[in-house]
Parts: C-alpha cells; structure tokens; sequence
C-alpha cells in the first residue's frame, strides 16, 4: 500500500459542494464535515465524529454557524468547540472537535490533515484555469476503491490511453510515442511529455474542435505531488501553425482511506467558450473515459488484493514517470511522519 | 518542459528509434541505460554515479 503523505495539502471538494448542506468526506483516514460560514461565506472543516458517542456530525443539524449532533444535542462551533451539551450547563472543557485548516483557490477547497503547525498557505498548489474566464470547465469526481497510488501509476502514463481508452482518447500514437521526463525532487513534481507530431485525432477532440484529419498532439504532464496533476495538452492539424486548441485536464487525487481515493477531473477547453453542445459532449465523454479508469483500477486492486503474497512487477520505459512519482511519494510520507512525530 | 531553473532537476529522455533511456543529471553526468528502473538508480546516485547494477539490464 502507498503510504499517506500527512503533510500536505490536498482537495477535500470543488468549492461548489460546500455549502449551507453539511457534507462528510474521509481524507486521509480522518472523517470531514465541510460547510460554509453563514457570517463570512468561508468554507469550515471539523472532524466528523461527535465527542460524545461518535455520531457523525454530517448527519446532524446546523444552526447557523454551529452544528448541533443529530444524536444527543451536543453543540459545537466553527472553531470545532463543543458550546453546549443537553441537560447541564457545564460543558466539560475538554469537549471539542478537531477544526482543520482550509484554504480555498481555484475552485477547489484544500484541506490539511497533519500538524496544523506545518499548514502553510503558500504551499497550495495552484490550477489558475479553472477559474480562468477565458476557458470553460466540466468537472466531476469518482470515488475509487484502490490504493491512491494506483491512480498516481494510472495518470503518469498516459500510454494506457491506447488499450484502456480506445476510440475515445486514445490512437496508437500515444503508447508508441517516446517520453521525456523531468524530476525536480525538492519540489516535488514529476514532468513528463509525450509530442506526437503526426497522430490521428481521437473522437475526443475531433468532436469537440470539429478537426477532421491528422493533428499534433501534445501532452505535457505536471504532477505536483502527491494531490495536483495537470496535463497541458494541445492539438493543431498537422502543418497548420494555428489554431491551437488548449485543453487543460486537472486530477486531484486524493487518498480517502488505506484502498480507497476521492478523483476530482476537470476539462478546462479554450475554444467553443458557449457552445453548450461542446460542453455536454466533453462532461458526458470524459465520463466515460474516467469510468474505464476507475472500473479497471477497481478491478486491479481486487486482483492485487488476490495475490497470495508479495508480486513482483516488471517495469519498462514508459514506467518512467509513474516510478518517479512512486518514489517522491514515498519521501514525502517519511517527511510527513516525522514531522508529525507519529 | 519547464522547470524551476533554481531546483536540481533529475532528466530521462526515451531517445527515439530504439528503447535506450538518456538519463542526465543536473550535474551534466549522462549515461544510456536499458530501462527506468536502472535509469532512477544511476541518476539517484549523484554525485557518485556508478554504474548500475548488472541485474538492472533489459528483462
Ligand atoms: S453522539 Fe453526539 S451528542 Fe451523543
Ligand atoms: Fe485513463
Ligand atoms: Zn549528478
């Protein structure tokens, strides 16, 4: 299993689920309710179990600011302090739920589940395109029943796209392509890029910019490690200097439980802007495509689960990414845990 | 690709026509290899860069 980098900062919902609703998500092992301020339109993260009996607080009441137990009455605050309990008038001191930092940016709500001494803001990753106006999004997110590593495998090779995703974003090009990449160990972020000059334009392109013969295909990954993925891609008929198309595909992937991760996807597009047919094609589509991910490492996790003991694998070039990935998530959890003094 | 040119940045470049990986590190050392595994191993070993180990060949 892929161990958990505590650490870090990782996207708990698109700022869009938080609101007056009281919405439970498990980061990291720890159960989240999330909610926004009436007073001050700020997103709030408590732990999600009563002190009391364990209730989860998700499936309670609000009043106002406050979240009162949908068990037994016990009332706390924004900060995640119990401020009245049924039937006395103390309320013992130690009565108080973890509060979590959060930060907001981007369209996305981030949240840090280690040692709240070690949150530092200007550590969010950043996926400025999503709120660009001058692209327009589709988004959705999958629970997954694997390791979260998994995931991370899954989106560092691209050259899946070929056998997995088929007739959808996939042509043989993409898995005969060589790859570059790029490690930069102290901050965490794994590049790799695959420029097809000369490929056939996949029915997820050709539908959504109308191009009908071959094009340029390039795929430029960034993965900051270990919850914010970008692929930059760019498309343009073969010798035609213009027009580029720009699409950018954001992952956030982030680990739910030991086997299980939350994958936030967005396709952010620079072209179509308004075109409402565009935009339906490219959501319900990149459905699709994410659903053949999710369904095969699903599959693949049951199958490893299955194994009777340790596996061996075998990895070839076009591992290179995921295997750098693989090896930054592990220092990050060393650090993490060390930090955190667990 | 663009890097922060202030971070040491660890480079493997699939050289095309053939399955040699280029690994190149920020201390301009280069050397072909056979497979990523043996790539990351030679590349991690900055500065020493030995060779890497005889079972890293291609499987
Ligand atoms: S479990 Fe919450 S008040 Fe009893
Ligand atoms: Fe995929
Ligand atoms: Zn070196």
């Amino acid at each position: 299993m892929t161990l958990f980098a505590r650490n870090q900062w990782y996207v708990a919902a698109y700022a869009t689920e938080v609101g007056e609703e009281l919405l439970g998500r498990t980061i990291l092992g720890e159960p989240v309710v999330l909610y926004r301020s009436r007073r001050d339109g700020r997103a709030i993260a408590l732990a999600d179990r009563c002190v009391h009996r364990r209730f989860p607080l998700s499936e309670s009441r609000r009043e106002g600011d406050d979240i009162t137990c949908g068990y037994h009455g016990f009332t706390y605050d924004r900060t995640g302090a119990c401020v009245s309990v049924p039937g006395q008038t103390r309320v013992p001191r130690t009565a108080r739920v973890a509060a979590y930092p959060v930060v907001e940016r981007d369209s996305l709500v981030w949240i840090w589940v280690g040692d709240p001494a070690a949150a530092d803001e200007g550590r969010v990753p950043r996926a400025p395109h999503l709120v660009d106006p001058a692209m327009t999004t589709v988004r959705g997110m999958e629970p997954i029943d694997a390791d979260y590593g998994l995931l991370v495998d899954n989106l560092l090779d691209l050259s899946h796209e070929t056998y997995l995703h088929g007739g959808y974003i996939g042509t043989p090009e993409v898995a005969a392509t060589p790859i570059t990449t790029e490690v930069d160990e102290e901050g965490g972020v794994v590049r790799v890029s695959r420029h097809m000059l000369d490929a056939e334009c996949p029915p997820f392109y050709a539908r959504s910019t109308g191009i009908e013969g071959r094009i340029s295909r390039l795929q430029d990954i960034e993965y900051f490690a270990p919850c914010l993925y970008l692929l930059h891609s760019r498309i343009t008929p073969v010798g035609q200097p213009a027009p580029v198309f720009r699409t950018e595909i954001t992952y956030a992937i982030t680990p739910s439980a030991p086997g299980r991760v939350y994958d936030f996807w967005a396709v952010s597009r620079d072209f179509a802007l308004d075109d409402e047919e565009v935009t339906a094609f490219l959501r319900d589509f990149n459905h699709t495509v994410v659903m053949q991910d999710v369904d095969a490492l699903n599959l693949l996790q049951r199958a490893l689960d299955g194994e009777p003991g340790p596996y061996q694998e075998l990895s070839i070039n076009i591992d290179t990414g995921a295997l750098a990935a693989r090896r930054i998530l592990a220092a990050l959890a060393a650090a993490g845990t060390d930090r955190a003094g667990a | 690709m663009s890097g922060d040119p202030e971070r040491p940045v660890y480079r493997v470049d699939w050289l095309p026509g053939g399955d040699v990986l280029e690994a190149r590190c920020f201390c301009g050392a280069r050397r072909g290899l056979p497979d990523p595994v043996t790539a990351w191993t030679w590349l991690l070993d900055h500065p020493r860069h030995a060779a890497p180990p005889p079972e890293g060949g291609p499987r």
